[in-house]
């Protein structure tokens, strides 16, 4: 006869290496995953990287016609719309943030907050077309008239005022990621232990003191991972700027010119393109993409690794 | 109303292919066809795949995924049919051993939106419209459009190109349209679903470009036929090969479908911009369906030329609904030869 327990005991092991192995399996899936859509953008791409090489990524030309392609255009209009993006919505996430942890009663406090993160809940698709039939036509006759005649010895602000372009998709980004930022913000704020802001109150300090050296530097990290979070939403956007970014493959200093991002070309132009080095050109705009994305989170994580150190010292 | 119809057709054809997808919902013998590829026909194709399939019970399953993924899929074998607003060249057909035919046909209608402009008043020729597209005529009351338009007072506006952002037949008639009445723009240019454009503004599908020539004073762009019909664009008059002004019309339509020369083309590689005859519009172009020469599948084979046959003959008046302009009977003939000569299963046709 076995021992029972002994025997239970054996099961009981089996069944937590299952659980370890199982656990192991799925965190492995992600690094593979990323390896293996890493791999294949590359092997999809290996016409383009062979034909164009280096100059691919410095390259204005798009041009289906004769079949040459360059990265320049598409990769300005992306990192330039979320640096718009993002000029806007980390202060005004962050100014969110602390009117709702700090400064409103809870009740208004939970409805507003309900509100912005009601904004993270609607598709994108929905912001695109709000952007095309509302927001551009805005743009149009009140802000770039305003913007022109304040601003216009600007080159930013130069051009015809159609409405769409560039500044619009930057703003419609922007709004696009504001609740991810001020709701992460809220929530790290929250943890800001009570008894460290109350001893600050104590000794004399105004709401804004407390905020700026209490909460705000104790918030650090976790504003930089709320900032990133947007950032990466704001890289990979496509529909909400496919419909406002006005879709040329040009550069230009002005902001009301039209222009494209990488996301809104591969939208654009995949489902049509037939010949082999379009096609390739494509994912390698979608390597492009991948590699600026994964670039910009390595960043944060750098940083976050950095500023973590300094808090230790 | 005719865009009610539309988006009705629309709903119907998706709630057949939902339908289609559960199975269960169909007569028990369903015969079922698959096939991928241009948007541009979708509204008419799925028309009559409902029409058919009430009558024989045969259904069809077409998804409009582009042109482009079309003859992707048709190429990687996963659907018996593809679909491309773009013929392909006799040489890339006879790669793979398939052939194409003409199916249905429509046309590119330039837009414009300039203030107390009424639709079908702006007269312009060729060479007008070429220079505008390539951006060097800058301003609408320029004398080489004033001067074609001597009745009218046209403003002094700045021009905007508005031009599809993403790759499209609807680009691919009007570009070989501009190519075939101007050297400088085919040099400079050139055809394709998708060019560099010179100057302006991208929109994302007919409704995006109609959308930003509404928005943008001073706009001018272009649209499937259909739809600048039936959303009341201000259509201009164009200039065609026999010196007369035409406008976009059912009529002016048929009248370029029937001048062009299939028996002489190649594979069906045919570019229908630029058709002889007074009344013809100069701006049209087909819709194709490929097909594999030798089929594998006879009782699929089989069916498909048979719906296809049936969209030629009792279709008509579905396309004609919905704007598009059907093939004429003499045009059918040749391609029904083909069918007969060609598409084979074990060497046997399959078409008498």
């Amino acid at each position: 006869m076995v021992n029972p327990r002994k025997n239970r005991r054996y099961q009981h092991n089996k069944g937590d290496l299952f659980f370890k192995g199982l656990a192991l399996l799925c965190a492995a899936s992600v690094p593979l995953l990323m390896a293996g859509i890493l791999a294949q953008l590359i092997s999809s791409s290996s016409l383009s990287l062979k034909e164009f090489g280096f100059g691919f990524l410095t390259s204005q030309e798009w041009n289906p016609v004769t079949e040459v392609f360059g990265a320049l255009s598409s990769t300005f209009g992306t990192i330039v719309s979320t640096l718009i993006a993002m000029i806007i919505a980390v202060p005004l996430g962050l100014v969110i943030a602390v009117f709702l942890v700090e400064l409103a009663p809870p009740k208004i406090s939970a409805f507003f907050g309900g509100a912005v993160e009601l904004l993270a809940a609607i598709p994108s698709i929905i912001y695109g077309m709000w952007g095309l039939f509302i927001f551009a036509p805005i743009m149009a006759d009140h802000v770039q008239p305003f913007l022109d005649k304040y601003f216009g010895f600007l080159p930013l602000f130069q051009g015809a005022k159609m409405g769409i372009g560039m500044l619009t998709a930057g703003l419609i980004l922007a709004l696009m990621i504001l609740p991810y930022i001020s709701s992460v913000s809220r929530d790290v704020f929250n943890m800001v232990p009570t008894v460290v802001k109350e001893a600050a109150y104590g000794q004399g300090a105004t709401t804004w003191e407390v905020t700026r050296a209490v909460v705000l530097r104790y918030s650090l990290r976790g504003i930089v991972g709320a900032a990133f979070l947007g950032l990466g939403r704001a890289l990979g956007e496509t529909m909400a700027v496919t419909f406002v970014i006005g879709n040329s493959h040009r550069i230009s200093a002005s902001l009301f010119a039209s222009s494209n991002s990488i996301a809104s070309t591969l939208a654009n132009e995949f489902t049509e393109a037939v010949e082999p080095l379009y096609l390739s050109s494509l994912v390698e705009l979608g390597l492009v993409l991948f590699l600026i994305t994964v670039g910009f989170q390595s960043m944060a994580q750098v940083w976050l690794w950095s500023i973590r150190k300094k808090l230790a010292d | 109303m005719k865009k009610m119809n539309r988006v009705l057709t629309i709903l119907a054809g998706l709630a057949f292919v939902i339908a289609l997808s559960f199975g269960s919902a169909g007569p028990v013998h369903a015969q079922t066809i698959n096939g991928a590829g241009a948007s541009f026909p979708y509204p008419v194709y799925s028309q009559w795949a409902y029409k058919y399939n009430q009558i024989t019970g045969v259904q069809l399953n077409y998804q409009s995924i582009g042109s482009g993924g079309g003859i992707r899929q048709i190429k990687a074998k996963t659907v018996d049919f593809g679909a491309s607003d773009a013929p392909l060249k006799k040489a890339d057909l006879d790669e793979f051993g398939m052939i194409q035919f003409p199916m249905i046909m429509g046309g590119v209608v330039p837009v414009v939106h300039i203030k107390g402009i009424k639709p079908g008043e702006l007269k312009l020729t060729p060479d007008v419209l070429v220079d505008l597209f390539l951006g060097k005529i800058t301003k609408w009351n320029d004398p080489a459009i004033q001067a074609l338009n001597p009745g009218l007072s046209i403003p002094e506006k700045d021009v905007t190109i508005v031009h599809r952002s993403d790759g499209s037949g609807t680009t691919w008639i009007i570009t070989h349209y501009l190519t075939a009445v101007s050297s400088e723009w085919q040099e400079k240019v050139g055809a394709s679903k998708a060019v560099s454009w010179p100057a302006g503004v991208g929109g994302k599908g007919n409704e995006g470009v109609a959308s930003y020539v509404q928005r943008i004073d001073g706009s001018i762009g272009y649209v499937e036929f259909a739809y600048a019909l039936q959303n009341n664009l201000t259509y201009i008059q164009l200039q065609n090969r026999a010196g007369k002004y035409v406008s976009p019309t059912k009529e002016s339509f048929m009248a370029a479908a029937a001048n062009a020369d299939w028996q002489h083309a190649p594979g069906f590689y045919m570019v229908l911009v630029n058709q002889p005859g007074e009344e013809s519009w100069p701006i049209t172009g087909a819709s194709f369906i490929i097909l594999y020469k030798d089929q594998t599948n006879k009782e699929t084979a089989a069916a498909i030329l048979k719906f296809f046959d049936w969209c030629y003959q009792h279709g008509k008046e579905i396309a004609l609904n919905l704007d598009y302009v059907p093939m004429p009977d003499n045009v059918i003939e040749i391609v029904q030869n083909v069918w007969a000569e060609e598409v084979q299963h074990n060497g046997k046709s399959l078409w008498k």
